[in-house]
């Protein structure tokens, strides 16, 4: 071979190198554009109608401008907060259970119908939580809005914490075992917190998922136009809020819609920052 | 108990057993193997192996990949059945019956040192070494602190760490690392070290580092080692067990089984013919 065809073959090469490069980085750039995209537009729409008000204010009768959605933010805060203290540490402690134990039938039993779960549209986790809930309390309530959120929840969580678990390398478990540590705090102690990074990861996700549901809480907590903190009330959250004013004819309540969204964005990502630092490891190790 | 005496005995069993049995009766030993069988599922990886390990000896098995000593090693603490596989016959700790106890009590009396160092990610060096007094519900701080420092000054790491205490154990070189897993070890006080090749993936300094610190453990500890490398096994054993296809070939004293072999394959193993 000549070198002259050498010098060919690398510039085909370093030309096949350079074009790859190039479409990963423009399929990367594809990925966060929605989001700025949403972001930029929910900012443009919304931010005229963010004021004091709007956190600290209830919303005004038809045909009254201004008002705000102080009963609306509480309230997605309670029931996801609430959500999340039913559905996050079943759904940890159930991946636990499929990355330690989950080797037999009824752990892929549990792992297919976790993974359906998570399939399921989440209006039909509504009904269910209808059916299971605000039926029998024979009214709507925000409690019934947070059993909504929690089982959307369970399968994101399960099946991460599970992944990340079995990501953590053998060696360490063998490690804690041959110090003579038993087998549940090696899971407890050395195991979980490598894999914490990882299982803040998916807890994050299911919460945002959680924060921006409507349809569940259509059929469970239903809305409120008024304050009401009780759990055992109908709840006004943010998502229903947006559906109710996007959809009515009035251009205050549009505005206000789109001031809600731009909210309740900024909040999934504040909750996200505040996760990540406060889950931070000391060494910043573990799975992403 | 003298050397040259447990040399004597060692060589006077060997002459009346048939040669590849291994002289058990004589040695005062920690921990004795006995007509042990090991296997992953169908594969049967140790065949009918017994075995002594003498007291406060160091004893080096070598053989070639995939020969067993690894599962040996791993059934004497009861880690074999932790990688799922399974075992017939015993494994005798001071005369207890290792797998009629708890495993828990086998390994906080019989510690591990593997081939990777493996310290904990999410730990400090001092939390490493910590990890299982602390693990194991010791809360005494004053303890917990003179263990870290007496267990890393037995590791030969002291001085190179003590000031760094508070630095994540992946923070050290990999010969630090490894000295770190052994004080870890160490920390829990075990009365016998199994070590899996601690040697294998580290550079001819921190080898010499870690085959001082075995000379110097012996002192107070029965120790296996598993090794790969010939010179090694030479280097800081007492005893040395030679393993081919699963089966015990050969146990004597280390002079003798480099010296004089019993056994053909022995021989060829030692002098590189195979393997």
């Amino acid at each position: 071979m000549t070198k002259g065809s050498n010098a060919g073959v690398d510039r085909w090469r370093k030309f096949k190198n350079a074009f790859m490069i190039g479409l990963s980085v423009l399929s990367a750039l594809v990925v966060i554009a929605p989001l700025f995209v949403i972001f930029g537009y929910t900012l443009s729409r919304g931010i005229g109608s963010v004021n004091l008000d709007f956190f600290i204010h209830m919303p005004k009768p038809v045909g009254e401008t201004g008002g705000g959605m102080a009963n609306a933010i509480v309230g997605s805060l309670m029931m996801v907060g609430i959500g999340g203290l039913i559905g996050l540490p079943i759904g940890i402690i159930a991946g636990v259970y499929l990355a330690e134990f989950g080797k037999n039938p009824f752990g892929a039993a549990v792992r297919f119908m976790s993974d359906v779960l998570s399939g399921i549209p989440s209006i039909v986790v509504g009904i269910v939580a209808y059916v299971i809930v605000v039926i029998p309390m024979k009214h709507f309530s925000g409690f019934a809005g947070s059993v909504a959120l929690a089982i959307l929840m369970i399968p994101t969580v399960t099946r991460t914490t599970e992944e990340m678990i079995l990501l953590v390398p053998h060696s360490l478990r063998e490690a804690s075992l041959a110090l003579g540590v038993p087998s549940w705090k090696t899971t407890i102690r050395v195991i979980l917190p490598v894999a914490t990074k990882g299982i803040t990861t998916g807890v994050l996700l299911a919460i945002a998922r959680a924060a921006g549901e409507t349809a569940p809480l259509l059929f469970t907590a239903l809305g409120n136009r008024f304050w009401s903190t009780s759990l055992n009330q109908p709840m006004a959250s943010l998502t229903v809020f947006i559906y109710d004013y996007s959809k009515a004819p009035f251009t205050d309540w549009n505005n206000q819609a789109w001031a809600a969204a731009f909210v309740l964005i900024c909040i999934v990502f504040l909750v996200n920052i505040l996760f990540r630092l406060v889950t931070r490891s000391r060494y910043g190790i573990g799975n992403t | 108990m003298e050397l040259a005496t447990l040399e004597e005995s060692a060589t006077a069993a060997m002459e009346n057993t048939t040669p590849g049995q291994p002289p058990i009766s004589s040695i005062p030993h920690k921990m004795i193997a006995k007509d042990l069988n090991c296997f992953f599922g169908k594969t049967q990886a140790i065949r009918n192996v017994t075995l002594a390990i003498p007291t406060d000896q160091v004893l080096a098995i070598i053989g070639p990949s995939g020969c067993g000593k690894s599962t040996f090693l791993r059934s004497l603490n009861r880690m074999h059945e932790v990688a799922g596989g399974t075992l017939t016959g015993k494994v005798l700790l001071d005369g207890m019956d290792v797998y009629d106890s708890d495993p828990v009590v086998v390994r906080r009396r019989v510690g591990m040192v593997f081939q990777k160092a493996n310290p904990f990610p999410t730990m400090s060096i001092f939390d490493n070494v910590a990890a299982g007094l602390r693990l194991n519900g010791t809360r005494n701080k004053n303890k917990i602190g003179e263990t870290v420092e007496r267990s890393l000054k037995q590791a030969a790491l002291w001085d190179e760490v003590k000031d760094s205490l508070n630095k994540s154990g992946m923070s050290l070189s990999g010969g630090q690392q490894q000295r770190l897993c052994i004080a870890r070890t160490l920390a829990v006080d075990p009365e016998v070290v199994l070590m899996d090749e601690p040697a294998s993936a580290l550079d001819p300094i921190s080898t010499a580092k870690i085959e001082e610190l075995i000379y110097d453990l012996k002192k107070n500890y029965t120790i296996a080692i598993v090794t790969h490398n010939m010179q090694q096994a030479a280097r800081v054993s007492d005893f040395t067990a030679f393993f081919y296809m699963g089966e015990l070939i050969e146990v004597d004293d280390t002079k003798t089984m480099f010296t004089a072999p019993q056994q053909k394959r022995t021989e060829d193993y030692i002098t590189g013919r195979f393997g």
